[in-house]
């Protein structure tokens, strides 16, 4: 089994499976959404892994270099990231006003207080 | 050497990761998400992404840090301990779906591998034919402004929606400007810090301005660019108070900004439109092609730049205008 060449991508699952755990098994919403940017940037770590070329450099024309790197995942995921600090931002701010109506961020004591009314 | 190095940050990210899980005072789970991202932007680096490290440094350990800790001073520091009926079936389903996703990794091409079908399909293209059709150096600019500016087009959307939907979640105009919340109260004591922040501020800006300027030559960009340009704003808010930031840029002048950011972007493919070319298409811009696309590029980023500053700004100012608010009524 190729243990260099598919270490990255290992570690890849470990992060995004780590962050699915955060996601499913604990309930409160901010760390929630800590694991899905977890989850998101396991994923960023792929791409940048499947466009990496043995010996290359960055993908920015000069004198001298013939090898470069795969431009076209870092343009995918430079903007994924911007964006994701958008959402993430959002995320966050349904998190505020769900504490100021229910006075908590976990899960269970929401549930409680919806089943209460 | 390299692949050493890159299986050590890849471990320390994994270790950071589980005591994320691990940890039960969210502050600490804010700082070790902003190491996370700084280590994950050195790996980016050692994996030629350049772009994408600049990035994912300013959004990672920067900003999304900051916008954390300002959301925990509303929602509390400390979450409560794991339920063992969740945990339980947690586990199982993570391990089993991890260990199927690990299977699948199996078939992967190798790392680094020149012969991946990833490396066989458009990429080649965008590195032999780039300096002609477009003429800058930078190739990861050129298919983000102009090879797939339509994309880039989307997402600048996305960011600015993003940034109303969290003026209509947590704005409030009913509500006069306060007058000064605790924690900037407490910052005028750090006279160190204040003046360093004084000096710091006008380096931001311009490192800013170069990284938006110098985005076709360099690593950078518009989007690298907003991000930095507005965390000199953060930096002075944080330490000079939320009114002494809305007097030096105000809430209405920011949202329209951020509005001719998405603006410039779509009138420049709308006018390649009213020239009968394709949305986008840049040489109506000039008569030689390669200017053209160099002028496109140039109103694109600029758009792309103003959106991403402005939306980040107006971000962090609804957040501590809302802890403001907190604040006074606790």
């Amino acid at each position: 089994m190729n243990f260099v060449g598919l270490f990255n991508y290992w570690i890849v699952m470990i992060l995004m499976m780590i962050g699915f755990y955060i996601v499913i098994a604990q309930g409160n919403l901010v760390k929630k959404l800590v694991g899905l940017t977890l989850f998101q940037t396991s994923v960023f770590i792929m791409y940048i892994t499947m466009g990496k070329i043995e010996g290359a450099t960055a993908p920015i024309l000069s004198e001298g270099e013939t090898l470069y790197s795969n431009p076209l995942p870092h343009v995918l995921i430079l903007t994924a990231i911007v964006v994701g600090i958008a959402t993430t931002a959002l995320g966050l701010a349904l998190v505020v006003r769900i504490k100021e109506s229910y006075d908590t961020i976990e899960e269970d004591e929401i549930n409680q207080k919806d089943q209460e009314c | 050497m390299e692949l050493i190095i890159n299986m050590a940050l890849l471990s320390m990210l994994a270790m950071t990761a589980i005591a994320i899980v691990r940890i039960k005072d969210l502050f600490a789970v804010a700082m070790l998400a902003g190491i996370y991202g700084l280590i994950s932007a050195s790996f980016f680096v050692m994996l030629d992404a350049v772009d994408v490290a600049f990035t994912e440094a300013s959004v990672g350990a920067g900003i999304s840090t900051l916008l954390m800790l300002t959301t925990l001073a509303i929602t509390g520091r400390f979450e409560k301990a794991d339920k063992k009926s969740r945990t339980r079936f947690a586990l199982p389903l993570v391990l089993l779906t991890g260990g199927l996703l690990i299977y699948g990794t199996l078939d992967m091409p190798s790392f680094g591998a020149a012969d991946a079908p990833v490396q066989e399909h458009v990429a080649p293209r965008y590195l032999n034919d780039s300096e002609q059709e477009i003429g800058i150096p930078n190739v990861v600019t050129s298919v983000l402004a102009s090879y797939r500016s339509f994309d880039t087009f989307g997402e600048v959307i996305v960011i600015f929606t993003a940034g109303i939907g969290v003026l209509a979640l947590l704005m409030r105009s009913d509500l006069p400007p306060a007058k000064g919340s605790k924690s900037t109260a407490s910052m005028h004591e750090h006279m160190v810090l204040r003046i360093v922040a004084k000096m710091l501020i006008p380096l931001i800006l311009l490192f800013g301005l170069y990284v938006q300027f110098h985005g076709e030559y360099g690593p950078g960009g518009g989007f690298q660019a907003g991000v930095i340009f507005a965390s000199a704003f953060f930096l002075y808010a944080m330490l000079y108070g939320m009114n002494a930031a809305r007097r030096v840029i105000d809430s209405v002048v920011v949202q329209i900004l951020a509005a001719l950011g998405v603006l410039i972007y779509g009138t420049t493919g709308v006018i390649s439109l009213l020239s009968g070319k394709n949305f986008l298409d840049y040489s109506v811009l000039s008569h030689d092609a390669v200017h053209a696309q160099h002028l496109g590029i140039l109103f694109i980023e600029l758009g792309v730049g103003l959106t991403v500053a402005t939306v980040m700004i107006i971000i962090f100012f609804t957040f501590s205008g809302r802890n403001q608010v907190e604040g006074e009524t606790d």
